[in-house]
């Protein structure tokens, strides 16, 4: 909301010496929060001047600039000027490039010394093609005004005999104006105004305040123009008058022309300023019809199906029953509280006007704002609340600057359908606004604030029973009150006080150890990244994600921000991927990241979420409704590997990523997590066929990790052999047993078995493993050192090598046990088609 | 028999001489000190201890001598070897250190060589502050809550005084999910986290919830369409404005430092009355005349804008299953991502999302 100073000061007696900036403080601290002052920086000679000779010079370049002669006033002009064009009579010569202006024009000059904020610099006398500039005519600009098609040219020209050379042009074209722009919070629809700002405003500084609202009305007895209100619901209040003999050619006067821009709005005619004038003073929006486009009776209903509008902004609208319409005999002529209809528009021939102004219920013009996607200025007023009591002051406001300034006649009679709904008292315990504040508000300074912003206040024993005036749409609920006396109180006031709870239970399970994992995955090298959620299938189509797999099951935005992205994604791979393409793309060779993030998987059948009400607390099966409505959004942790895992160095070379680093990661979350993972061979995009593993927890497969495919490496831009994995972070927080293991081992000696195996290749490792490891109750522990292939190990088999611990609890093992360990070693590994090396 | 003094010599007898032995004995520590090596040493020790050496022929001959002579001269020559013995293992020590100090020497490397192949991971600032925060209210004794991203539109907005046909909706820019009807949101803040708080756990209530939340902003330098809050929420008996205040102020003190400054301003949120924005006097200028015109952290302002906050609604105490005339409560909710930026002087928000590993780098594992 742009405020212009000049114009709150008109009807709050604020004393001379508050400056706008202190009237801007005291505003924000009242929730009117300034965004920012507007105007006012021009300081120094800013003069009316008038054009006295103007010789147009050609350029080497090729531009003519036009070399002037301008009489700036007795008190500024130089005596003499004897290289100016024309006679040399007291004035001062300057070079203009612009030529959208003649000899005899008042123009505005700053001389030297003036400053002006839009060009952000003081002016100065300076020699420019071969004269010296003694100032600048200025264009509108430059003036920091806003254009219009008569100033698009340039030089800003005064309408003659609006000014005298040497007038401060400051004051004459109202520069020194200052406009607060305001934020106003929906809940203070009131302050869209003047008349709602300047009442805070005197409530803010404590003085006086007159109510622009309150004036004479003409009397309704009998109708101005025959209106029928076919749904009071959405239209409790709708009041018209009749304003003959309009001169459409009457000039909008330069005082309202410069309160409506200031207020950010444009001067159109008299008929429209006045309108928008009036809906700026007093808030309430209004329409004005050219009565001669009217035909028949004006009826306020919703619309028919198939009826279509076309409104001001010339767009043509096709209307559904819920939209409330404004009628006559032809149809719609305007969508009730948005914006009237073309066909029955103010023209530059309209004499004869009917003001329309109403009060129409907000959640209707909420919805067709919504619905049309239109907003305006009105429905911004409508949709918050406007006050039911003013429309028939405010049409006769409208009524009045028309005859005023217009020369018209106001038709006798005035239209009033409906009356404004009566407002509910509300009972607020007196001691309320102190004990929700925690400031020390005596109920007869709550009293007081409540009376000053309008409110009747009734006291009915520790009870006020009050009742808000008809502008305040946000004081309906006790709370609401307290918010308003201690506004008064003044928020500056409220202690400091530290809350003492019982005491908590400090990280829950699952939080703790995502902050384990966290430290984890960076302790493993990776930097953490974070990474936006969208994705869309060619995303996953890059991770050669097939059609069936889960991944596809994304959870689709109705309104994303791209539509190659229409989607919450899967997996963190699409996000880790991208930002691993990035660090490549910047020039890192190395890159090594993770994240942990929410991924978010479509449930197929899921039901629609259902609402409810707000009056109690839904049940637990209602509760449980809600959740089962929602998509699976488990936390995973991701991880992608670039380059070397270990750099190159002076102290050895580098060493590549592997698939084994990736699976590594994995491991070592399962480690941390005290989780029985196993390693399981797969073959799962987007990795390489023959060199992913899926990552098993009690059977169920919980995420994969490996080399990446060739053609996903490519895709992304990424060199050959970078690897990857996922894993779904939820399943293995769960699996995490909240006492980790027992530490347990034997202080008896150590006996040390190397045992190498030839096996078939489709044998894997870990099942090796796991045979040697179940083979004998006194293995303790078995590792696979090595794995040879080639001579003299046959084609299609592999040897495999593994360090077995051999020890008891409670005893040193004898020889015989050895021996009996190692035949139960020997033959767990030709169980599985292996014959000792 | 032979008689005893056959080959009696009587020079090698002259030897055993009190200043023959005496002379041995210095010659031998003489050449011991002389010893500039551990070879040179062991020519040492074996020139003056060796069987040819004069105090090991000496030696010999003392059963030669007659009882009385001999107790003297075995006294005489033993304290003799035994002085040079003694200095021959003291000299082979320093000769050993010396060596080794020498050897040592020569294996000096160039320390000042990098050291920088390992990977060296980090972790995300907006991760630690996020884990931050949840210590410093865990540490006064409130719980950290959370709550899915995809949430139910009910939750989102109605049950904190968001009606479907509330103004404040459309400011909210929401991701719906698709289609509308299913009447699910990215959740706008993490407030339904508070209305999942109130409506699972029974007061009194302190909770925290850091998070991810969406709005439909396109990315640019200051905004991003998911970004990160932190909500509080207490609900117990006889809470003000004042409990909110004096929460407030301790979190900006752990955050900003203890000189800050915090200002409560009138504002406006559904779930919240009275509502209240709270401003941090700005750190770099103070809101000094003269400073405050042309500062760029502030822009002229003076104040931060740090957060909003405000006593719980009535309403939706009752839509969430708490008796408002029994409990009262206060919520507040910053951006997190914005005290990142402002901290590190960031200009740009895309940098915390496009993971460069050069932006996590530097923080390390912490903050
Ligand atoms: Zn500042």
């Amino acid at each position: 909301m742009h405020v212009p100073v000049e114009w709150l000061r008109s009807v709050v007696e604020l004393p001379a010496e508050v400056t706008t900036e202190e009237i801007a403080d005291r505003l924000t601290m009242y929730d009117l929060k300034l965004e920012e002052i507007v105007g006012g920086g021009i300081t120094g000679p800013l003069t009316v001047g008038r054009v006295l000779a103007v010789q147009p010079e050609e350029q080497k370049n090729g531009k003519t600039i036009n070399w002037c002669r301008v009489d700036v006033g007795a008190d500024r002009n130089e005596p003499s000027v004897p290289d100016a064009p024309g006679d040399d009579v007291p004035s001062r010569g300057i070079v203009c490039g612009a030529h959208n202006f003649g000899v005899g024009d008042l123009v505005v000059v700053s001389l030297p010394g003036t400053y002006l904020p839009e060009l952000g610099f003081e002016i100065g006398s300076r020699k420019t093609y071969g004269h010296v500039s003694d100032g600048m005519i200025c264009s509108t600009r430059e003036l920091g005004l806003p254009d219009d098609e008569t100033s698009a040219a340039g030089i800003l020209v005064l309408a003659p005999g609006s000014a005298e050379p040497g007038d401060d042009a400051v004051a004459v074209l109202g520069l020194g104006d200052q406009t607060l722009d305001l934020e106003v919070n929906p809940d203070r629809a009131y302050a869209l105004s003047l008349r709602g700002v300047g009442r805070d405003a005197a409530l803010a500084f404590d003085v006086p305040f007159t109510d622009p609202a309150e004036r004479p009305v003409p009397s309704a007895d009998t109708p101005a123009y025959p209106v029928r209100v076919e749904d009071p619901e959405g239209c409790p209040v709708f009041t018209a008058l009749v304003v003959s003999g309009v001169d459409p050619t009457a000039p909008t006067p330069g005082w309202m022309v410069r309160r409506i821009t200031d207020a950010g709005m444009r001067s159109i005619s008299l008929t429209v300023d006045v309108s928008n004038y009036v809906m700026l003073e007093l808030g309430q929006p209004n329409h004005c019809y050219d009565r001669d486009r009217l035909q028949g009776d004006v009826v306020v209903r919703r619309a028919r199906a198939g009826e279509r509008l076309t409104t001001l902004d010339d767009v043509d609208r096709a209307l559904t029953p819920e939209d409330l319409v404004i009628a006559d005999d032809s149809g719609p002529i305007g969508l009730a509280g948005v914006m009237g209809g073309a066909s029955t528009e103010i023209s530059e021939t309209s004499t004869s006007v009917v003001v329309e102004a109403a009060y129409w219920d907000p959640v209707t013009i909420f919805r067709a704002v919504k619905r049309h996607r239109l907003p305006s200025e009105a429905a911004k007023r409508y949709e918050r609340g406007v006050d039911p009591e003013l429309p028939l002051v405010g049409a006769a406001r409208v009524a009045e600057l028309l005859v005023e300034l217009g020369g018209g006649t106001l038709e006798p009679g005035a239209t009033v359908v409906g009356t404004a709904p009566r407002r509910a008292a509300v009972r607020v315990p007196v001691d309320l606004p102190a004990r929700i504040s925690g400031v020390p508000i005596a109920p007869e300074e709550a009293q007081r604030s409540f009376e000053r912003n309008g409110c009747t206040v009734e006291r009915d024993g520790d009870v006020f029973v009050v009742t808000p005036p008809s502008w305040r749409f946000d004081l309906n609920d006790p709370y609401d009150f307290v918010e308003e006396a201690l506004r008064t109180a003044g928020y500056d006031q409220v202690p400091s006080v530290l809350p003492t709870p019982t005491g908590g239970r400090g990280l829950t399970r699952h939080q703790e150890l995502r902050r384990r994992v966290g430290h984890v995955l960076a302790g493993a090298g990776l930097v953490e990244v974070t990474t936006l959620p969208f994705a869309g299938p060619a995303d996953l189509d890059r991770l050669g994600i097939d059609a069936d797999d889960v991944r596809r099951r994304q959870v689709l935005l109705a309104n994303p921000l791209s539509t190659e992205e229409p989607g919450l994604t899967t997996t963190l791979l699409v996000g880790l991927l991208r930002a691993a393409s990035l660090n490549v793309g910047r020039g890192h060779e190395s890159v090594q990241v993770s994240e942990v993030g929410r991924v978010f998987l479509a449930r197929e059948g899921a039901p629609e979420a259902p609402i409810y009400g707000t009056d109690r607390r839904p049940t637990p099966e209602e509760l449980a409704a809600l959740d089962a409505a929602l998509p699976h959004q488990p936390f995973h942790a991701g991880w992608v590997l670039v380059g070397e895992r270990e750099r190159s160095g002076w102290d050895g070379a580098g060493r590549p990523v592997a698939w084994s680093d990736a699976v590594a990661v994995a491991r070592r979350l399962a480690d941390v997590l005290h989780v029985e993972l196993t390693v399981e061979q797969a073959a799962t995009a987007p990795f390489h066929q023959g060199r992913c593993a899926a990552l098993v927890l009690d059977g169920t497969v919980v995420g994969h990790a490996g080399e990446l495919h060739p053609t996903v490496l490519k895709e992304h831009g990424l060199p050959a052999r970078s690897v990857a994995g996922e894993i779904d972070l939820d399943a293995l927080l769960a699996a995490s047993p909240a006492i980790g293991p027992r530490p347990a081992f034997s202080t008896y000696p150590v006996a040390k078995e190397d045992l190498a195996f030839v096996v078939d290749t489709s044998v894997t490792a870990e099942s090796l493993r796991a045979a040697l490891a179940s083979a004998h109750p006194a293995v303790e522990s078995v590792r696979l050192f090595d794995v040879y292939t080639g001579s003299p190990v046959p084609d299609g088999q592999k040897s495999l090598a593994f360090a077995v611990r051999l020890r008891a609890p409670d005893r040193t093992l004898k020889d015989t046990e050895i021996a009996e360990a190692r035949a139960a070693l020997v033959a767990a590994g030709e169980a599985l088609g292996g014959t000792l090396r | 028999m032979s008689a005893p003094n056959s080959d009696y010599d009587p020079k090698q007898v002259a030897a055993l001489g009190e200043d023959e032995v005496a002379q041995a004995r210095d010659a031998a520590l003489a050449a011991i000190e002389a010893a500039e090596s551990l070879d040179a040493l062991k020519a040492v020790r074996i020139a003056h201890t060796g069987d040819r050496s004069p105090l090991a022929l000496a030696n010999r001959e003392i059963g030669a001598l007659p009882p009385q002579a001999r107790k003297d001269a075995g006294k005489r020559i033993g304290q003799a070897r035994g002085a040079v013995n003694q200095a021959l293992s003291a000299r082979a020590a320093t000769l050993e250190a010396l060596e080794e100090e020498r050897r040592l020497v020569e294996e000096t490397v160039d320390v000042t060589l990098p050291t920088d192949r390992e990977p060296v991971g980090a972790r995300h600032p907006i991760t630690t502050i996020q884990e931050h925060v949840a210590d410093l209210f865990l540490a006064m004794g409130w719980e950290v809550a959370e709550g899915p991203e995809v949430e139910a539109e009910w939750l989102n907005f109605d049950a904190l005084n968001l009606g479907p046909n509330h103004p404040a909706r459309t400011m909210q820019d929401t991701f719906w999910v698709s289609p509308e009807r299913a009447a699910l949101v990215l959740r706008t803040h993490t407030s339904p986290v508070q209305a999942r708080s109130m409506l699972t756990r029974t007061p009194p209530i302190y909770v925290v919830c850091p998070g991810r939340v969406y709005r439909t902003d396109e990315a640019d330098a200051t905004h991003m369409p998911v970004f990160h809050q932190v909500e509080g929420l207490a609900i117990d008996r006889g809470l003000s404005m004042a409990h909110l205040k004096g929460t407030l102020d301790h979190f900006a003190a752990a955050v900003y430092g203890p000189a800050v400054t915090t200002r409560f301003r009138p504002s406006y949120f559904p779930f919240t009355e009275p509502s209240a924005e709270v401003d941090l006097l700005c750190y770099v200028c103070h809101n000094e005349p003269g400073a405050v015109a042309d500062c760029g952290t502030c822009r002229g302002e003076g104040w931060i804008e740090w957060g909003g906050c405000g006593v719980v609604n009535p309403r939706v105490l009752v839509a969430c299953g708490v008796d408002p005339e029994e409990y009262s409560g206060f919520a507040f909710g910053m951006g997190l991502d914005r005290t990142i930026t402002s901290r590190y002087d960031i200009a740009d928000l895309r940098d915390l999302w496009d993971g460069d590993i050069r932006f996590t780098e530097p923080f390390g594992v912490g903050l």
